[in-house]
Parts: C-alpha cells; structure tokens; sequence
C-alpha cells in the first residue's frame, strides 16, 4: 500500500468519516495494477495423490485401492485432477494453473507441527526461523515496498509473523475505526506496543472491509462467500497486495474419500470466489497451494491415509502462464518410495516459492537465497514465465 | 509488607487463577501462597455442576446414535436406486434420515450444555488455580469437536479422565486420557487393527492406523525432539491396536463366542480392548523390548513414555510458558522438572513448586489472556456468570476459539504472538464493547478495576476509567486495558 499509516492519524481522519481506506478506493482507478500473492496453506497434510492423480502411474490403483480417485479430470503429463475441484481444472483449461505433483519441505518430518513451522518460516532445518518467510519476503522489499500483507482469521499464521507490518481479518467484525473507544485504546496502549500496533492494524482492515463489502458478516459454510470478501480487501489501491490463508482438516487418517471431497470442494469454491471478487485484478494474481507434506502412498487399515512425505502444489490466478508439470514424477514403483512408504519429493517447495518471489514480486535472488529462505542458495528459483 | 501481600493476592488470583471477583482478593488475604495450595486436593479439580452422564451411558448414547445412522444410511439406499425421479424422497427413508439428524442434534447440544456449566464454573469457583491447572491438562490432551464423534465424548472426558487426576501422577493421567473414548475416536485409534491379529487375518483392507501412537510421543509425551523414529511410532500403533470403544454391531446376533471375542473386554470409562484386533507379539519402542501382553503391553510403553526424562523436561516447560511467560525464566522451568523427577511424577508436587517458585511471581504480567480466559475473568470482575450458550459460543468462535474445538491435536496455541493479532483483538473489542454496552450502566467501573487486579491496576488504566465520558466507555477501557487483557 501507498500509506505508511500513522495510527493516530488514520484513525482521527477515520472519525471525521472519511476513511484514508475510502480515499484509496476513489484514487485507485487511476492507479496501476499491481501484482497480487495469495498463500493458502493446506493444513494438516493434504493427499497430494488425490488431488493431482497419478492416473497413469501402474502402482497407483495397487497402492490404493478403494481410496484411488475415479473421474479424474484430466491434466497435463499423465494426471488427473480430483474431480471436486472443477474451478481448478477449468483454470488448467485456460492455462491459468500448474501443478507439482510431488513437491515437500527441505526437512523430512512427519510431525504436523514441525512441518507446518518449516512450511511457513522458510528455514533449512527445524526451529531455526522465528519469523515466516511471506514476511521477511515483504522486508526484503518484495512489490517495492509498498505491498501491504493481510492474513485472514482471527490468528496470524507463522508465515506473516514478523517485523514487517501486517494486517488479519475476519468475518464478524462491528467496531468501527472511528469509535472514539479505538483512539483512546491507541494512548492507553502506548506501553504495551504489540496491542496497539496489532489492534490499529487489525481496526484499519475491519473499515476497509466495511467500506468495500459493506456488511461484513458472511454465512457459515459460505466458503466462495468467503472467497469474495477476502478479495475485496485485495482490490483498490488500499487493498492487500500478499494474502496468507489456511483451509484445515486434511488429516485424513480414516474414511478419507468423502471428507476429501468436502474439503477439496470447498477449496474450489474459495478459488472461485477469489476468482470473482478480485475482477480484473484476478489477471495480476498468482495463488499457490501447499501443505506441511503428503500421506502415505498405501491405504492404511481405516479408509484413510497416515502422515508422509511428498504432496503436490497447485499454482493457479490470471498471471500464471500454461506450461506442464513442475519438477519430477518419481513413480509409485515400491523401490522408488521414500523409506518404502511415501511418495518421494522431487521438488523443494522452497523453489516455487522463490520463484513466485522474484517473478511476481520482484524480489531479488540475493535477498532470497539469504534472507527469505536462509541458506537455499542451491534450490534455483522455478516457475519461469508468471506475468 | 501490606502492600506486598496485596499484590501477591492479584497475582495468584490473575496470573495462577482465572481473575479476582468482588472481593476476591480480600478473602485471599495476606497468604497467597497458602490460598493456592489449598486448592491442591488429591481428589482432583473441581466438576461442573449439572445433570450429566457417565462416559459409559454416553458410549451407549453414541451406539444408539451409530444405529439411527445405519438405518438411515439402508434407507437411503434401499430407495435411492429404484426411483426415477430427482426429488421424490421415500418418506421411510426421509423419516430415518429424520431420526439420525436429530439424534445428533441432540449429542451436541448435550456437550454444548457440558462446555457452558463448565464456564459457568469458571466464572464462580474458588478455586481458580485448580481450574487452570485443570485446563491446562485438558489441552495438553487435546480432543477437539472438530470432528463428531469426539465432540459427543468432550463432557466425559474433562469429568472423568482429565478432572480427576490433574494433582495424581501423570501416567495416571495419561493412561485416562489415552483410553478415553473422546481420544479413541478423535486420533482414529479406536479402528486400528493389527494386520496379524485375527480380525487383519480375516477382514480385507483393515490395518493400522498411527494417529495416536504418533501424537503420544509427539504431543503427549516426550516430544518431536524426544528421540523416537518412524520405526518406534509404527511398534507403538501395533501395540495400541485392541484399544476401542463399544460399537453398535457388538448388539447384532452373533454365536456367542464369536460376539464375544468381537465385543471386546470392557474396561473404565467406556474404554474397550478387543483382543481380536490386537496385534501380537514383542514390540520394541525407544529401545526397550514389550512382550506380548494384550492391553498391558500398550499400557507399559504409555506408563514408559509417561515417565521418560524428556516428558518431564517438555512437560515442566510447558507449564512455566502458559502460566508465567512465553520464553520463560530457564530456572523456573528446572525448579519443576526437578519437583517433576524428584516425585516421579506427582502433578500435586510440580504444581507446588510452580507456587513456590519465586520467577512465578514476578509483578510484570507478560501473558495475554486466551479468548476464554478473558472472557470467564470478565464475568469474574463482573461478578456475572455466562448464562446463554447463543452469547457465549459465538463470542469465544470471535476470537479464535470456538467451544472445545481446537484446530488440531496440539490444541490451543498459548503465546501472545497466537491470540493477540490484528482481527483477534478487534473481536476482543467487540465483546468489551457489548460489555460495557450490557453492564456499564449499572457499575462503577473504576471499583470494578480495582477489586479485580488491585495493585496490578496501574494508575494510567484507572485514570482512562475514571475520564472515559460515559460508564459502558469506562468499563470497554478497562476489560481492553494492557493489564486486564495480560496476566
């Protein structure tokens, strides 16, 4: 964003009523576009063999049995993609989404918490990142220092943790900026920084959410509802230019098929969503999916799968461009499974990640190999050609 | 020393407790430390009151419920296939379907009823460190009503196997936890199945499944770093295999002897083994060798693991960062590990030395409240106690913690990183602002502010309360206020 907001000033200019979020919105129809960074984090470890399906692998069917996923529509390179995610493949169609099917961390664990840490802080090894990579890729001057971050529910997520300034939304809200409580709060909190910091963020967000959706309140389960606000807080030259969201409960250790379908549904939903709200800033947007790691390559003994390792990734938005898979397919063959159970990565999730810096952020290879992801110097920045 | 008796009486009752009510902190008095022990009864922490049932009749609740879902489920596809047109539902299966949504409408509404009563105790007790350190068990054991079946059990669970034992040993604890059906169903182990068990040998596709085994050692016990592998998670599934909960298909007629040996050995709580799903042999986990002994064999590596070195290390940290800071002082963290070890694992001992310990009492109050905590301290400086699950349920959802449903087996996050971001404080907000909208007419906040923290409150905050220009703005200012929302 444009601002570097004093709170105290946007909010007294907020109780005259004229929000600053307005006066973005008005100026931003002159203003160039400019590129926008969706993350969405899959967490509790997706199947990357459902969603992106190795239709014409021979072990696939073998190794899974009940659980392989029939009426794949069909991808590029021998895949299929689960066919609940219908936005999705209708992207592919357009060129406007590629996918890595067996992509993972730089470290191999199969502890959720371990790996989702890595996943977002952007570290080599365990526990050696305070901080989540999206953040300090905003520090290192990722959109020219004028990206404003935003990541939505009530928590912040690891991967926006960290120095540079960030936002969180949520459906629900009704204090508004300028209520006079909120400016008071700003002097009682002059010795507690992290409340008043968060809380002035946290009220501008809310306005602007109020300004450009007006009613704020979206219906449970309205996911591509959800979907759409969360874009309105994207478009304007008040809006988020980085947005980080998870979609849980993909821990699918028994019955997995009908809750995969629940789930990876409703991801498409969001997708849609995002994809309507944002209106022709949707042509300047790159999303990325990714989870902590995969599951196991077998069925195990409750209809579901148990914690592995290699997963797929799925880029998809307007400035994507058509191109085939990402990294490798190592095969489901047992002698090519990782420790004889998972599927084995052949791509560091780290690389995609760098290279939706550099192209579609404009972060320099320098401040990524050091900074971003400390000590990757070897994982080359992929995804070549984003608009 | 007047003075510093007071300020250890708001200590105890913030930071140790769940916030003073009126006059509270008077009733402390001058030993605060002796206030707090008190509450160290080996009997456990205190129960919700109510008119709830036991774990086993909610499992038989749950069969009956597992029941109507099968008929539903026939229904449906007894009719399904036969009609050609789109719509024209059978009123057989549309009754059953019916039946199986109401079934559980009710189960949740029965542990809806179970989470109010036991805020409703939080907001009265007078034993609020009791009920902390009750909590704090509880989410280390986390069952989360994420998924169903688990949330049909979370009453029980916090009554019978976590209340209970929280100042007894902690394997004792653990041991509770782990067969609880609240853990069975929600970690998937309850359909875990030896492969060479008798039933792996006989049923096609059935076999492990690792949740618990892994979130044990992971979560429960010894931690990520404790030193176990792949290796050590898969033995440990193989032992656990048998652990279960009763099933609506042990009523179906059977010859007795086979519906015996699927029906298991009943054990506390609703716990089943089934011996038929066990798998058998020795098991090496962490290297020490199990000989096949049914139940036993999983309880002993419980018992091992519950009892490990670095289950002590993890666990007394753990406990210093959620009661006194989120890096807590190192020597804090040694003081319990030390009474941890040195009691073999006596929860009474390492609760009195975290009351003894003198890092616990430092005056500067460093953690931010979890949504719930703010919350009951609330209705305790109000002297109120939340009565409407509709006000309550979407307050907590707000601001990132909805009704005893944590996002994931590690439970509730517990730094300020976690619960005092951007949007969670603007709900921290509204709620303060109904508050003050809701009661402000009819306190004083300034006396509200200073019966709750007493020397905690500084004279900024009370100085805001006192020039705000109406009482519901005072009251917002003070439940917002650095020193209300931190402990």
């Amino acid at each position: 964003m444009t601002l570097s907001l004093n709170r105290r000033l946007f909010l007294a200019g907020a109780s005259s009523g004229v929000g600053l979020a307005f006066v973005g919105q008005a100026s931003a129809q002159t203003g160039e576009g400019r590129n926008k960074l969706i993350v969405v984090i899959a967490r509790g470890a997706m199947d990357g063999l459902s969603v992106v399906v190795p239709t014409n692998d021979p072990d696939y069917r073998r190794l899974r049995g009940a659980l392989a996923v029939e009426g794949a529509l069909p991808l590029s390179d021998g895949f299929g993609l689960h066919p609940a995610l219908a936005t999705l493949h209708g992207l592919h169609g357009e060129g406007r989404m590629r996918f890595a099917p067996a992509a993972a961390i730089p470290v191999r664990v199969r502890s959720h918490f371990d790996a989702q840490d890595v996943l977002e802080n952007g570290g080599e090894g365990l526990r050696q990142q305070q901080d989540g990579w999206l953040n300090r890729a905003l520090q290192a001057g990722g959109g020219a220092g004028r990206v404003k971050a935003l990541s939505i529910g009530a928590q912040t997520p690891l991967i926006l943790r960290g120095a540079a300034e960030t936002s969180s939304w949520a459906p629900g809200g009704q204090v508004k900026g300028e209520d006079r409580i909120a400016s008071l709060l700003q002097d009682l909190y002059v010795q507690d920084p992290l409340l008043g910091q968060n809380l002035a963020r946290g009220l501008e967000t809310e306005q602007q959410a109020m300004l450009m959706g007006g009613d704020t309140r979206i219906r449970r389960n309205d996911i591509a509802g959800l979907g759409q606000a969360v874009a309105r807080l994207m478009t304007g030259s008040e809006g988020a230019d980085v947005v980080a969201l998870s979609v849980d409960g993909w821990d699918t250790h028994a019955r997995q098929a009908p809750q995969l379908q629940i789930r990876l549904r409703a991801l498409d939903e969001l997708i849609a969503g995002l994809r309507q709200g944002l209106g022709e800033d949707w042509s300047r947007t790159a999303l990325v999916i990714a989870t902590e790691f995969g599951r196991t390559a077998r069925a195990n003994g409750t209809a579901g799968t148990d914690h592995g390792t290699g997963s797929a990734l799925l880029l998809a938005g307007g400035a994507v461009r058509p191109g085939g898979m990402i990294g490798d397919w190592p095969g489901l063959a047992d002698a090519a499974l990782f420790e004889g159970r998972d599927l084995a990565p052949t791509l560091d999730v780290r690389s995609v990640f760098k290279g939706l810096l550099r192209d579609h952020l404009g972060v320099d290879r320098a401040a990524l190999d050091g900074r971003v992801f400390p000590g990757s110097a070897e994982e080359a920045p992929v995804v070549e050609g984003l608009a | 020393m007047r003075d510093q008796a007071e300020l250890q009486a708001a200590i105890a009752a913030t930071r140790f407790a769940l916030g003073a009510r009126p006059g509270e902190l008077a009733r402390i008095g001058a030993d605060a430390r002796g206030w707090l022990e008190a509450q160290i009864r080996p009997d456990g922490a205190p129960q919700p009151q109510g008119q709830f049932v036991s774990s086993e009749e909610k499992t038989r609740q749950f069969s009956a419920y597992n029941a109507l879902a099968g008929q539903a489920a026939q229904a449906r596809e007894r009719t399904a296939p036969s009609e050609g047109m789109a719509g024209a539902a059978d009123p057989q299966a549309q009754a059953a379907d019916e039946a199986r949504r109401q079934g559980r409408r009710a189960l949740q509404q029965d542990t809806a009823r179970e989470f109010l009563a036991r805020a409703q105790l939080g907001a009265t007790s007078d034993a609020g460190f009791a009920e902390r350190w009750a909590l704090f068990w509880a989410n280390l054991f986390t069952a989360s009503a994420t998924k169903f079946q688990s949330a049909v059990f979370l009453g029980p669970y916090e009554r019978e196997a976590i209340r209970p034992h929280v100042f007894g040993r902690f394997e004792d604890l653990a041991l509770a936890a782990e067969t609880h059906p609240a853990m069975l169903l929600y970690l998937d182990q309850a359909q875990s199945v030896g492969p060479n068990s008798p039933l792996g040998q006989r049923r096609e596709g059935a076999g492990l499944n690792e949740n618990l085994a892994r979130e044990i050692l992971e979560l429960h016990t010894v931690g990520a770093d404790g030193g176990y592998s792949q290796a050590d998670v898969t033995e440990f599934a193989r032992a656990l295999t048998g652990w279960s909960v009763p099933r609506p298909r042990d009523d179906r007629p059977l010859p007795r002897r086979a519906a015996a040996a699927l029906a298991g050995e009943p054990g506390p709580r609703g716990f089943v083994f089934r011996a038929v799903q066990h798998e058998p042999g020795t098991r090496a986990v962490m290297g020490r060798s199990y000989p096949a002994a049914g139940l036993d064999q999983g309880q002993a590596i419980l018992r091992d693991l519950a009892r490990h070195p670095a289950t002590a290390r993890r666990l007394s940290r753990r406990i210093a960062a959620h009661f006194v800071a989120d890096e807590p002082p190192p020597a804090l963290a040694d003081r319990l590990e030390r009474a941890w070890t040195g009691s073999g694992g006596d929860l009474s001992a390492v609760a009195r030395a975290l009351i003894a310990a003198p890092e616990a009492w430092a005056p500067q109050p460093l953690k931010v409240k979890t949504p719930y905590e703010f919350v009951i301290s609330t209705h305790r400086a109000l002297g109120s106690t939340p009565a409407r699950l509709q006000t309550l349920a979407p307050t907590l959802a707000a601001m990132g913690q909805p009704l005893w449903a944590a996002p994931s087996p590690e439970g509730w996050p517990d730094t300020a990183a976690d619960w005092a971001g951007p949007d969670a404080l603007v709900k921290r907000l509204n709620y303060a602002k109904a508050v003050g909208d809701l009661s402000g007419e009819r306190v004083d906040a300034a006396a509200v502010a200073e019966a709750a923290l007493g020397p905690r409150l500084t004279e900024r905050t009370l100085q805001f309360v006192r020039r705000a220009e109406s009482r519901p703005e005072s009251l917002t200012l003070f439940l917002m206020s650095p020193e209300f929302q931190r402990r």
